[in-house]
């Protein structure tokens, strides 16, 4: 760490009586404390402590929230079925702010202050950025459900998992035939102008030069902006598909003046789902996106071909068919994301019960462990459906949805495979020391 | 950076319109800013003109103002209109309220001295945006504008709702000038912003003024804020730029003065706009910290306000 002048090393100063005592007396304090338990004897018993590294206020808030709900349900799922190896799971949460140093700060009391067993539950990837270096230092396991590539990039460190939601990458690579072929040629990208946004305007000209289409403009916007009729002039006029992925709580404007600008005579649009997580579609002034097309992770809507465990996940976590709330029809879900919170915690399940993980000294194991693993099959677990793992960058591949804006739904037209999404490892992770 | 080899794809920028229309739509956004920042920063401008006072929870009386407007349009049902005409009564009122209340429990008690109230306010801040998100949510919720007509023009559409939002605002803008000038309430308000010893010598009851003051500047906050938010959504972080573009626009303009507030408030607008879509959004927000950078340094009483006493 930048500890250059050892300042926090204690052999280097010297510790005055008084300060020991303080220290003692302090130390003596928290231990009596009410909920400082200690569990050294009872290590079998204790439970399993997940820190939950959540977007509970700033721009990510909305999405922390549904990513809460769906942790939750799946905690209680998995303690029903009796845990991990016997043992209760809990989930310890902190407010991250949505921000990269706070982050940091997080996953550094989450390993030395809650000491719990791995950090998890991180969506905005400026925030993964900002906090991978601290797990990486405190070698505490960090599973993300970013959809980010900086994990698959093997730009972080080996202790930052991503098993539970593909990554940009993959997604845009699966997706760019059906766009070459379906939605036009000439496409203008809009993107926000951070880290995430990045993932999108570097993988998706080559994806879609592969398919004899071409990347026209690049358009990036800052994410905190709130207007943006000031940036529709520079999309070139023989644009023929719109590509946009927005995200943040100003998402309903820019949809609705990228409506007010082109009314209906519009490109093709082609969006992230991301552009409207947690926004109701039917919200007034959206009616502009009718027949156009979204990715989604997990649909948002109930598909007719739902399989049974996809409607016992929606059931679990407490949405309807439209992908609100049981009970508040306004309440949207994140629903392209959060499933990966489901699929991550029983990912981690799987990957401890494999290692025989007992507790924070186990943490290695639990890292091999989870670098073994290959694949994740459709059902219960993964109710968004099967999966690859690649434990070499620690990502996962899967299926992606593209869907269509029909009579106020979204309904699936096209799902990929997972062969599509896959491409050369950029790294290794497990060539790293432990 | 994989990708970026095949790029230059994000050099291209071909000629999409022609100058005019450009500079058109650019002028008509700027426009939009400028009207919603104008009655934002009056606000704030008043009650520091009057009151002495930095109001740094401005911006969340504005935020305030959206979130009521967002829960007074959901519960009235029928035509959009009229839930949108209900929340332009209803959410500035209970803004105010609020504003009253916070100034009768808090400014008060601190004697208006500018350092304990600056902190104050900080702390205003903090309660409101967290009792908003709260109580609220953190979603972006939006608010169905009261008609949805748009302008077609020959090279682009444009929001009708957005233009009457200028004209609103240039209404409310001439209306809160005649109160100040040609009223009674007027007269005390600026008797007592020139020199609050001889007004209260004068009989004029000052502390019920300043909570008067303090009530209007969020309220004019609140409207602002309503006349937005059927553009964009009620959330509870949207106080932030409001607030230090209002702060911008008052020190340009000069602090309490309600002419150089306006002017200021336009000159910002309008350049955001134009030089955001012919330049880049951060240019524009350099060159508008610039400004007041050398506003301060070289003409500290702002463009159009005067030299304290």
């Amino acid at each position: 760490m930048a500890d250059k002048n050892g300042f926090f090393d204690l052999s280097k100063t010297t510790l005055s009586r008084r300060t020991a005592l303080k220290g003692i007396a302090a130390g003596a304090g928290l231990a009596l404390a009410p909920g400082f338990v200690r569990y050294s004897q009872a290590q079998s018993s204790a439970p399993i402590r997940i820190g939950f590294q959540s977007h509970r206020t700033g721009i990510g808030a909305a999405y922390g929230r549904w990513y809460e709900k769906t942790s939750a349900a799946a905690v209680k799922a998995i303690n029903d079925a009796g845990g991990i190896s016997g043992r209760k799971v809990e989930l310890v949460i902190e407010d991250d702010g949505t921000d990269p140093a706070r982050g940091a700060e997080v996953v550094n009391k989450f390993a030395k202050q809650h000491k719990t067993d791995i950090v998890f539950g991180t969506l905005f990837s400026h925030v993964v950025i900002g906090s991978a270096p601290a797990a990486g230092e405190n070698k505490i396991p960090y599973f993300v459900v970013s959809e980010g590539h900086h994990v698959a990039s093997t730009k972080l460190n080996r202790y930052v998992f991503q098993p539970g939601i593909t990554d940009v990458k993959s997604q845009i690579q699966s997706m760019a035939p059906w766009i070459a072929a379906n939605a036009g040629k000439k496409v203008t990208q809009i993107f926000p102008d951070f880290a995430f946004g990045y993932d999108h305007r570097d993988y998706l000209p080559p994806a879609l030069k592969a398919q004899g289409a071409d990347v026209i403009a690049q358009i990036a916007i800052p994410p905190t902006e709130s207007s943006f009729t000031k940036y529709f002039p520079q999309i070139p006029a023989e644009t023929e598909v719109i590509y946009h992925v927005m995200v943040g709580p100003a998402v309903l404007t820019f949809v609705k003046e990228l409506g007010e600008f082109y009314g209906s005579q519009r490109p093709q649009l082609f969006g992230f789902m991301d552009s409207l997580e947690a926004v109701d579609i039917n919200s007034p002034g959206l009616e502009f996106l009718d027949g156009s097309h979204f990715w989604e992770g997990s649909p948002r809507y109930a598909q007719p071909d739902d399989s049974a465990a996809q409607k016992a996940y929606r059931a679990a976590v407490g949405i309807d068919d439209n992908g609100a709330a049981v009970g508040d029809p306004k309440d949207i879900s994140t629903a392209s994301h959060m499933f990966g919170c489901w699929e991550t915690l029983y990912v981690v399940k799987k990957a401890m019960e494999d290692a025989g993980y007992k507790g924070p000294e186990d943490r290695a194991k639990l890292v091999e462990a989870t670098e073994a693993l290959k694949e994740f099959a459709e059902g219960p677990e993964h109710p968004q459906g099967p999966k690859t793992f690649n434990g070499k960058i620690h990502q996962c591949f899967g299926i992606q949805n593209i869907s269509k804006v029909e009579g106020g739904k979204l309904k699936v037209v096209h799902k990929t495979k997972i062969e599509d999404g896959l491409y050369e490892p950029e790294g290794d992770y497990t060539t790293q020391a432990l | 950076m994989p990708g970026r080899a095949e790029g230059g794809a994000s050099r291209i920028r071909s000629r999409v319109m022609h100058f005019g229309p450009h500079l058109l739509l650019a002028a008509l956004e700027g426009l939009v800013t400028s009207a919603v920042l104008a009655l934002t920063a009056l606000g704030l401008s008043l009650v520091f003109g009057v009151m002495r006072i930095v109001n740094v929870a401005h911006g969340e009386f504005f935020m305030l103002g959206a979130v009521l407007a967002w829960a007074v349009s959901t519960a009235i049902s029928g035509h959009p209109a009229v839930g949108f005409v209900a929340a332009l009564v209803i959410a500035p009122s209970l803004v105010g309220l609020v504003a009253f209340l916070a100034e009768w429990l808090v400014l008060r008690r601190l004697n208006y001295n500018p350092e304990s109230t600056i902190v104050a306010t900080i702390g205003m801040l903090y309660i409101i945006q967290q009792l908003a998100l709260t109580f609220y949510g953190p979603e972006a919720r939006p608010v169905e504008p009261p008609f949805s007509y748009r302008i077609l023009l020959p090279w682009f559409g444009y929001s009708g709702y957005k233009l009457s939002v200028v004209a609103a605002s240039a209404i409310l803008l001439v209306i809160t000038w005649l109160v100040l000038t040609r009223t009674k309430i007027g007269l005390i308000m600026r008797a007592t912003q020139y020199d609050r010893e001889t007004a209260q010598a004068f009989g004029i009851p000052v502390e019920r003024v300043y909570a008067g003051v303090f009530a209007i500047g969020a309220m004019l906050a609140a409207i602002a804020a309503v006349l937005i938010v059927p553009i964009s959504q009620a959330h509870y972080l949207m106080g932030q730029d409001p607030l230090l573009l209002s702060f911008i626009v008052v020190i340009i303009g000069g602090l309490g003065s309600l002419r150089g507030t306006v002017v200021a408030a336009v000159l910002i607008g309008l350049s955001d706009g134009i030089i955001s879509m012919f330049f880049s959004p951060t240019l524009a927000k350099i060159i508008a910290t610039l400004v007041v950078a050398m506003v301060l340094v070289f003409r500290p009483q702002g463009l159009f306000g005067t030299a304290p006493r």
